[in-house]
């Protein structure tokens, strides 16, 4: 059965149709050509998938769209605003907490969250909150750094 | 004369593309979408080994939005870089289970993911064989009954009428004599199972076939240069009329080398009526289609003298290639010239079979045979050491290659600025603590230990792999830097930018790099593999800057009424050296020069620059000897493990990485690539294994089932240590490092483990299953005494409670 959602997707109102059974990866990258958003094994597994759900981070494979029918939703390329960057994406980009960058969206996302939730987070939790997204170029430090290093700018909001 | 200071080389410069990743706006061909683009899916063999006797399709064709239904029949290409053995879709017989045999081209993902499981393939099955050992008996299935026709490269040696895709020999000294002199001898076989890239971008293509014969590809793959060149041969399409384009890249590794699905995707567009069509894998067809690292037996016979000294090995490799070797019949060739790691060894012979199963086909993967010959090598050093009865570190002090005057098992003298490996030992030594025993913990079944390896490795590459580069100014005197490097997160990109903007005194800003690799707007290089890239297409760009620096003081000579020899660039400056004043600005000259009359001279001012290897050869077929590489980097890794004796786990607690580079351009990259290295190293040395069933189907294609390293595993620390032994002839003196931070980790490891307890562990992953086995197995005593004192403490803990 076709339905009709409607989300707000980086701060606009959106409208689609939408199956039953449709994913609302498909529907952020299919329908809405949204790219930020990647994906590495459709099942839940690699995380890059993660998208902003209300202020949750969720895989965005593992969601049906008609579950997020006037939901919220923030890709990484609603996190920059006013031409500026985020303080994460910066340290992201300062600390080289990035190679072949195909990870980079959920992992920005994930950390920008956990940052505005616990603004000085230890490196327990940090490892605990990111755990469920793989990087095989293996820039796990880094990421790390890059989290530990923006945090000042967190806590200050 | 040498520059002394530099603005940029040796600084932490932040990768050039993170804007763009940070932000979502990097471009994948994962991302790309072309109007009227079509998507194709695979249908996969089910059976092992098996000709193919009748494909219905009819079903398929009913759904709708189906185009059309490809076979392998119409289209009998045999396609390759090394081996020359692939075929588009299987052509008469499958090999492996995951073999296509099938394409369906359909408007929408969703109708061709439908279509596939409708099409009928009837297959009559043949015997299958698995191992690579079975697979060399006479009475084996033969799996390519026409080796004989494959164009292969004439660096191989395939034996039609065997599984034998290709055969190394290396013979070096009389290692029977060695042997007879020998008072300690080793002899050992090593095992290392088949491991996915997991590059975290799946391969993907998008391809257009023009209905006036030109081909436009875009593809999530390393190079550009060789899809374009296998497929002019293959395909007899002429090379200015295949446009390879790759923009943004996932991940490579060595998986995305050579060739890949461009050439089928192709096909699949003419077919379609010259449409674009996209094929993209599943997570799972990475593990069970597209092609993985080879599994691997070593068999080793190791003599040394009492003295420690090493003086005969004889190993022999053999490598389960899979149902195509390609480009393992390469990987098979470097792990046979690299099986002497970084020890002078006078008397060796090794053979190495790269050798046909019917299993998943194989590639490259970092390291490129590297790490297999240095989990074989770096073992049996520290087994010797201990039959000896001296410290690991010593038997390694006794036989370390000595540049300038060593010459490695292939023949080839060392040259004297090759590196300096004691002093890479030296640093592992320091930074672990060597002589520092590790912290008696209070859980007596769990115990700490120290472990090394010493590794060495150059680019494994046909004698004539060439590099270039075109550099060309703007009004501005900004430059567009035209280069084919590949980028899929090494970051080499950002080291190159950093040459042209040091060399020319422009901010970095004014170099640009087109994110987009072309083969009609990128110069040339071979490829982007073996840790080349800073190397080759530095030397190449280096070239380019002098050709340009010559056309600009040419004019700037000119007007400034000096000799050439007596002008500098500094600061994007012309100016004459002592008299700084004396000075026009690039932008004056870089689109030519005019004087305020109007008369003009010069003209834009386009560099150009080019890289060919120096000395290096094919090798000698009867005995491996010659030159194969342009550099080698030195280096070591050395760990510390807990190691829990009751469940046979392995915590590694710190990894020290040190490496001779040569020279570092950006430590931001290097620690990156270390960090990185190191992470994967430990990924696949102890979690890492793609497991088949007795029919040769995979059965873990997936994250759950094959484990990878995630951010809660990572060790406390990673020390990285970096020697900067100047190559006279490399840009800056650097050398290559992105494959060399994973080769030692494994060996490291097993060979902390070993110390400490006297287990070996011959075969990889080191998960807590092979430990335990070999634990029980080797050493029951430590395990029966582990138990013990871990059934007093829980007592000790009730009584107290």
């Amino acid at each position: 059965m076709v339905r009709k959602i409607s989300l707000t997707v980086n701060g606009y109102r959106k409208t689609v149709e939408v199956k039953d059974n449709e994913l609302l990866i498909d529907v952020l990258r299919d329908k809405l050509k949204i790219k930020g958003v990647k994906a590495a094994c459709w099942r839940g597994e690699c995380g890059l998938c993660t998208v902003l759900l209300n202020g949750e981070p969720v895989k965005s494979c593992l969601v049906l769209a008609v579950e997020v029918d006037g939901s919220e939703i923030v890709t990484v390329e609603g996190l920059s605003r006013d031409g500026e960057l985020t303080p994460i994406q910066k340290a992201f980009i300062e600390h080289g907490a990035l190679q072949c960058g195909f990870c980079t969206p959920a992992f920005v996302l994930a950390s920008h969250q956990l940052l505005l939730e616990n603004p000085n987070p230890t490196e327990e939790e940090i490892k605990e909150k990111l755990s469920g997204i793989l990087c095989r170029c293996g820039t796990y430090y880094e990421i790390i750094e890059a989290i530990k290093s923006a945090s000042k700018f967190y806590q200050k909001k | 004369m040498e520059k002394l200071t530099f603005k940029y080389i040796g600084k932490p410069i932040p990768p050039y593309d993170g804007f763009y990743k940070v932000t979502g706006t990097a471009e994948y061909t994962f991302d790309i979408e072309l109007p009227g683009m079509l998507y194709a899916k695979l249908v996969t063999s089910t059976v092992p080994h098996a000709r193919i006797k009748k494909i219905d399709f009819s079903k398929a064709l009913q759904i709708p939005g189906v185009v059309k239904v490809v076979t392998g029949k119409d289209f009998p290409y045999r396609v390759g870089m090394y081996a020359g053995d692939r075929d588009l879709l299987a052509i008469d017989k499958v090999r492996w289970v995951g073999h296509p045999v099938a394409a369906v081209i359909a408007e929408s993902l969703e109708a061709a993911e439908k279509a596939i499981d409708l099409v009928d393939v009837e297959y009559e099955e043949l015997p299958a064989v698995f191992d690579p050992l079975e697979a060399l008996k006479p009475d084996a299935p033969l799996i390519h009954e026409k080796m004989e026709e494959y164009r292969h490269s004439p660096a191989f040696n395939p034996i039609p009428g065997t599984n034998i895709a290709n055969k190394f020999t290396l013979v070096r000294g009389d290692v029977e004599k060695g042997f007879r002199e020998a008072d300690v001898i080793i002899e050992e076989q090593f095992y290392i199972p088949h491991v996915s890239h997991c590059y975290m971008e799946v391969q993907n293509v998008v391809a257009h076939y023009h209905l006036d014969g030109t081909v436009e590809i875009w593809t999530s793959w390393q190079n550009v240069a060789p899809i374009r060149q296998i497929m002019a041969l293959s395909l007899g399409i002429p090379h200015n009329k295949i446009i390879v384009r790759i923009p943004y890249v996932g991940g490579g590794f060595g998986g995305k080398a050579g060739l890949g699905w461009e050439a089928l995707v192709t096909i699949l567009s003419k077919e379609a009526g010259y449409r674009p069509v996209k094929l993209v894998l599943s997570r799972k067809e990475q593990f069970t289609v597209a092609a993985v690292r080879e599994g691997f037996y070593g068999f080793a016979k190791a003599g040394f003298r009492k003295d420690g000294k090493f003086i005969a090995y004889d190993v022999k490799f053999i490598l389960d290639a899979g149902a195509y070797a390609d480009y393992t019949v390469n990987v098979g060739r470097a792990v046979g010239y690299s099986a002497d790691g970084c020890y002078e060894i006078p008397n060796i012979r090794v053979e190495s079979l790269t050798v046909y199963t019917n299993k998943i086909p194989t590639t490259a993967l970092r390291g490129f045979g590297y790490p297999e010959s240095h989990w074989v090598l770096e073992q049996i050093m520290d087994r010797a050491a201990k039959k000896i009865g001296i410290d690991p570190v010593e038997i390694r002090r006794i036989n370390l290659v000595k540049p300038g005057i060593s010459e490695t098992c292939t023949g080839e003298r060392l040259r004297e600025d090759a590196g300096n490996p004691e002093k890479v030992l030296q640093t592992l030594l320091e930074e672990i603590e060597w002589n520092t025993p590790p912290e008696k913990l209070r859980e007596p079944w769990k115990i700490r230990s120290k472990g090394l390896a010493l590794f060495v490795k150059g680019p494994a590459q046909p004698p004539n792999a060439a590099a270039s580069a075109i550099l060309k100014f703007n009004e501005d005197a900004s430059v567009d830097l035209l280069i084919a490097t590949g980028n899929f997160g090494q970051g080499t990109i950002t080291a190159l930018i950093q040459i042209v903007a040091e060399e020319f005194g422009l901010p970095l800003e004014k170099v640009r790099v087109d994110y987009i690799k072309d083969t009609h707007k990128s110069a040339y290089t071979w490829q982007t593999v073996g840790s080349r890239g800073l190397f080759t297409d530095g030397i190449a760009i280096l070239k380019a800057i002098e050709d340009a620096k010559r056309q600009i003081f040419r004019v700037a000579s000119e007007v400034l009424r000096c000799p050439e020899d007596h002008l500098e660039l500094v600061d994007g400056e012309v100016r004459v050296k002592g008299k700084p004043w004396m000075k026009i600005p690039l932008q004056d000259i870089v689109m030519g020069y005019t004087y305020p009359n109007g008369n003009s001279i010069g003209g834009p001012v386009i560099g150009r620059g080019v890289f060919m290897s120096t000395h290096t050869t094919y090798l000698d077929p009867e005995t491996g000897q010659g030159n194969p590489t342009i550099f080698h980097t030195f280096g070591g890794a050395a760990v510390e493990v807990e190691i829990d004796l009751l469940t046979g786990e392995i915590k590694v607690l710190k990894v020290v990485q040190a490496l001779d580079l040569g020279k570092v351009i950006n430590p931001l990259l290097v620690k990156q690539q270390m960090n990185g290295g190191s992470l994967m190293g430990l990924s696949i040395g102890l979690y890492e294994q793609i497991k088949f069933d007795e029919r040769g189907w995979v059965v873990n294609p997936n994250f759950t089932n094959y484990y990878l390293i995630r951010i809660k595993d990572i060790p406390k620390e990673v020390v990285r240590k970096t020697i900067e032994t100047p190559q006279s002839d490399g840009p800056y003196g650097a050398r290559g490092i992105g494959e060399l931070t994973m080769i030692g980790i494994a060996p490291a490891i097993a060979n902390a483990v070993y110390r400490a307890t006297g287990v070996k562990i011959n075969q990889l992953p080191m998960n807590p299953e092979n430990l335990w086995k070999a634990l029980k197995e080797q050493r029951p005593d430590l395990f029966d005494e582990a138990l013990k004192k871990f059934i007093e403490s829980k007592k000790l803990a009730e009584v107290r409670a």
